[in-house]
């Protein structure tokens, strides 16, 4: 066997999703199925005074309607929605349920529910509800939160939900400030996003009514939360719960939660003993599942007379939305210990202020408060090079940990310890990709021509938090889980291998990498290996996908596991072989005795022994059958140096972004496309906030675009081609040396991007643009001379 | 209508839109739904081998016309080249928008055999991805068409 790891082995999930054989949830029928149609507050923040579904419960196909009080008064759940990151112990968090009943407090708040044969005449009967309701004053931005003139939540009587601080050396920051030569400040708009994976989500729950069980499809990244959080919340006993995630079409955040709509679904199921269903339409997804990033942020720098940094301060205001859903607190703190970037910071100090809005909830998405992080201090250090007099690459350069040299488990002022980097040529190859010294030519001679198409080449030096987690870690941030993860490696009698994975894929492509990773240790061929995972049956041990987390602790978990399986197979082919266990050799599938190579055994004659039991050591188990549960001892930290070359037009203000280089260092890779993959579709999504995407609220919370035809996501002619590159350094986090790829991309990018635009426009005196940067926005800050 | 070579009738809805017709009545649950503005292009099929949008669509519009899904792509378990191409150049994460994106490169090829990379590009501009960020879509058709990509 030649080596698989490291190669760009063609996908297994392919040919099953290419010719339309792959299951989402909504492709799954069984008979007897209700579907609910979910009627939603169309106000913000109202009393519900009445709801007449008298007309609803005539309409063809109906089997019932339910409002809000009809559903509290069944006892259907045994305590509110999970929040399971209360970041402080005095944390406002009002009680969440599936459905108002008294008040809704955000357009899209479930008010009643329709049971109905068929879609068509669930979503027609829930049209015939009415609601009667009495209006509250909405909070309808976080600035109106801020200003507190207006409550989200009445008997909060604040909507400030916490305070959290991370200040490590206060004295030293005000110090650093005061004996600063170059100060610098930037306030960003980490505007709010519809996640839009393309698969809407969905839910489908089948009880068995006799035998008590509840099997229940979800277009979720979290099976196996949820199937915890459907137990904690409706008091069934876990042990019942079967939850499946099937082909899930992308997540990005968006699909870890638990949501009023599943918990429905879940409980109406159980009480009725029939199958109930839904699924989400593209234009109800604007209120139905939560939305990402939402801030405010400060950011200031001290720095010496060179530019080398004394301190970073920062302090951000943070937009929750109408509830805290799973780990809506955690976002911004999760973000907050990469606010010193890739630098070395003597000081830092960082505080949040969360607040309610009467706006959808927000939550986790792609890179989730990663992005946001890396992007102040990213733009920061653009003021920053500006203020000193010098290029963005050489202020990097001069404040790069380590100075630029390569480095393992290094302490930074956020107090993480970085695993490892090596940041100076990692710099000078993305550089060097892009052809920077040409581009800042081309740029002159436009200007030199009086060219009103400008040139704007950004830069981002970014690093990231990945692999969560350390669960110890976790716990000292108050999070609810541990961030362990689950491998089983299991060698079948005839000597093909089965593979059990915790964590969930939903387009990450597990089967296909965790095959390599099998292959590579076992000396096997790749397609002699099946992946199982996300059935909570069939894969019972699992924290799923999040925070670029899968390879870096659950393929490290099977790689561990597939060493559990040799250290067995090797005293098993030692009794077998009757030679010492030290004079076995195993490679290429098999063992041999050194010195006697016609004394071997594959390891798939041992599996077949360790099947038939006939002959092994006194004591030995049965089987090659092991798991490792791999909880890591630090988390991982990515990095790359990414460079966006936009032309902005400066007549009318539209942005194209003509060229893209990305130079990542993951570590080590399994499998290399796949990686590009992930590093493509993550500079997409930040390229999309940075250019075209944006939730906009009127003064009354209403979402004024929460359909494609308004909410941009960008389609394929927007883009051009991505340039990738890769540096390697090894993670000290795992054994396998990897780090994580799934959110890189977006980490990087939209601060790229602005670099760009800022730059393409520093004739004009503008030093800053709030994202989106539409054409709107460019021609105004053009015209007015400066936005910052 | 023929679907995939098989003729097959059903009363239908007036209001029935053609991608439910295939996905709930006639079980092909290939063609996928991710919007309802006929913005994503995930629900993508060949009507008399044009590509059409079949949420765009009554079920009842497709009387006897000649339906290709992505299920009637691949021919005696050999993948058809435009779903060959996406599996080799990585064209597909999720692979909720695959289907509809290889309906409509592959009708975008029929009218446009060597199309330039900004071509595919405006090619595919109604069909959304959210996973890929297009690069290896735009690779895929091109490969498909046989030039390098
Ligand atoms: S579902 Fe038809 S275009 Fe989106
Ligand atoms: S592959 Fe996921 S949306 Fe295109």
């Amino acid at each position: 066997m030649t080596a698989v790891m490291g190669t760009p082995m063609k996908r297994k999930e392919d040919p099953k999703l290419l010719t339309g054989e792959g299951k989402f949830v909504d492709d799954i029928q069984v008979p007897g199925q209700l579907w609910m149609g979910m009627v939603r507050s169309t106000m913000a923040h109202a009393n519900i005074k009445g709801i007449d579904t008298s007309a609803a419960a005539q309409m063809p196909g109906v089997h019932s309607v339910y409002t809000g009080s009809e559903l509290a008064d069944m006892d259907l759940w045994i305590a509110p929605l999970p929040c399971v990151w209360p970041v402080t112990p005095d944390m406002l968090n009002p009680p969440h349920y599936p459905v108002a009943a008294e008040t809704a407090h955000h357009v899209g708040d479930i008010v009643a529910v329709v049971l109905a044969d068929s879609r068509y005449e669930a979503a027609d009967a829930a049209e015939q509800v009415v609601v009667d309701y009495e209006v509250l004053p909405v909070v309808a931005s976080l600035a109106d939160a801020v200003a507190g003139e207006k409550l989200a939540h009445q008997d909060l009587g604040t909507n400030q939900a916490y305070h959290w601080a991370l200040e490590p050396a206060p004295e030293a920051v005000e110090a650093a400030f005061a004996s600063a030569v170059h100060t610098v400040k930037g306030e960003f708009v980490q505007q709010r996003l519809i996640p839009a994976a393309m698969e809407p989500r969905g839910v489908l729950a089948v009880p068995s009514p006799h035998g008590g069980e509840l099997t229940i499809y979800s277009s979720t990244q979290v099976p196996h939360i949820l199937k915890v959080m459907f137990a904690a919340t409706t008091g069934i006993p876990e042990q019942k719960i079967r939850v499946i995630a099937p082909a899930v079409g992308g997540g990005f955040g968006a699909k870890l939660n638990v949501n009023p709509d599943e918990l429905l679904a879940v409980t109406l199921a159980n009480r009725l003993g029939r199958a109930v269903r839904w699924t989400e339409t593209r234009s109800e997804a604007a209120f139905s599942t939560h939305q990402g990033r939402g801030q405010h942020q400060t950011i200031e720098i001290a720095a010496d007379a060179e530019g080398k940094i004394q301190a970073v301060r920062v302090h951000l205001n943070a937009d929750m939305g109408a509830y805290m859903m799973l780990i809506t607190p955690g976002v911004p703190v999760l973000g907050s210990f990469l606010y010193t970037g890739v630098y070395n910071v003597p000081a830092f100090g960082f505080t949040c202020d969360g607040y309610f809005t009467n706006l959808t909830p927000t939550d986790a998405y792609r890179g989730a408060g990663r992005p946001e992080a890396s992007y102040a201090i990213e733009r920061a250090m653009d003021m920053l090079a500006a203020e000193v007099g010098v290029g963005p690459e050489e202020i990097r350069r001069r404040n790069y940990l380590a100075g630029g040299e390569a480095f393992e488990d290094l302490e930074t002022a956020s107090t993480l310890v970085f695993d490892s980097g090596h940041y100076g040529p990692n710099l000078d190859a993305a550089l060097e990709m892009a052809g920077y010294s040409d581009l800042l030519a081309q740029q002159q001679a436009r200007r030199d021509a009086g060219d009103k198409k400008e040139l704007g080449i950004g830069l981002c030096t970014y690093v990231e938090i990945c692999g969560l987690a350390p669960s110890r870690a976790l716990a000292g941030l108050n999070y609810g889980a541990g961030g362990w993860e689950a491998g089983t490696v299991r060698l079948l009698p005839t000597g093909k291998v089965e593979v059990v994975s915790g964590s969930t894929p939903h387009g990450q492509g597990h089967e296909t990498s965790w095959s390599q990773i099998v292959a590579d240790k076992l000396g096997i061929d790749p397609n002699d290996v099946t992946v199982l995972h996300s059935d909570t049956a069939i894969s019972p041990l699992g924290l799923d996908t999040y925070g670029s987390r899968s390879l870096s602790v659950g393929g490290v978990a099977i790689a561990m596991a597939c060493d559990k399986v040799i250290d067995k197979a090797k005293q098993i082919a030692a009794h077998q072989l009757e030679a010492n266990l030290d004079d076995l050799t195993f490679e290429g599938g098999s063992f041999s005795v050194k010195g006697s190579p016609d004394k071997a055994l594959a390891i798939q004659e041992i599996a077949f022994g360790a099947f038939t039991a006939h002959n092994l050591p006194d004591g030995m188990e049965p089987n090659l059958n092991e798991q490792v549960i791999f909880d890591p001892p630090n988390f991982a930290f990515p990095f790359g140096t990414h460079v966006a070359v936009v032309e902005v037009d400066t007549d009318t203000g539209g942005t194209t972004l003509l060229d893209y280089i990305a130079v990542d260092d993951c570590g080590n890779q399994v499998n290399p496309m796949i990686v590009e993959g992930q590093i493509h579709g993550g500079i997409v999504q930040g390229v999309a906030q940075a250019l075209y995407e944006v939730a906009e609220y009127d003064a009354d919370g209403n979402c004024k675009n929460p359909s494609f035809l308004d909410y941009l996501v960008p389609s394929p002619t927007e883009l051009p081609n991505i340039k990738t590159g890769f540096t390697t350094t090894p993670s000290t986090s795992n054994p396998l040396g990897v780090k994580g790829a799934g959110e890189a991309g977006t980490i990087g990018s939209a601060a790229a991007v602005i670099n760009a635009v800022c730059n393409a426009l520093k004739p004009y005196g503008v030093n800053d643009i709030e994202m989106p940067a539409t054409p709107m926005r460019v021609w105004q800050a053009i015209n007015e001379g400066s936005q910052g | 209508m023929t679907v995939n070579g098989e003729v097959r009738s059903a009363d239908v809805e007036p209001r029935t839109l053609l991608v439910h017709h295939l996905r709930d009545v006639l079980g092909l649950t290939g063609t996928n739904v991710g919007c309802d503005t006929s913005s994503c292009g995930a629900c993508t099929i060949h009507i008399d081998g044009e590509s059409v949008k079949s949420c765009t669509m009554l079920a009842v519009q497709a009387r006897g016309a000649n339906i290709t899904t992505i299920e009637g792509m691949a021919t005696n378990g050999e993948l058809h080249p435009m779903q060959a191409a996406f599996m080799e150049c990585h064209g597909l994460q999720c692979g909720y928008c695959t289907p509809g994106m290889v309906m409509a490169a592959t009708s975008l090829l029929k009218e446009n055999p060597n199309p330039s990379e900004t071509e595919v590009r405006i090619g595919l501009e109604g069909n959304l991805c959210r996973c890929t960020g297009y690069h290896n879509i735009v690779k895929s058709v091109l490969t498909a068409a046989g030039g390098a990509a």
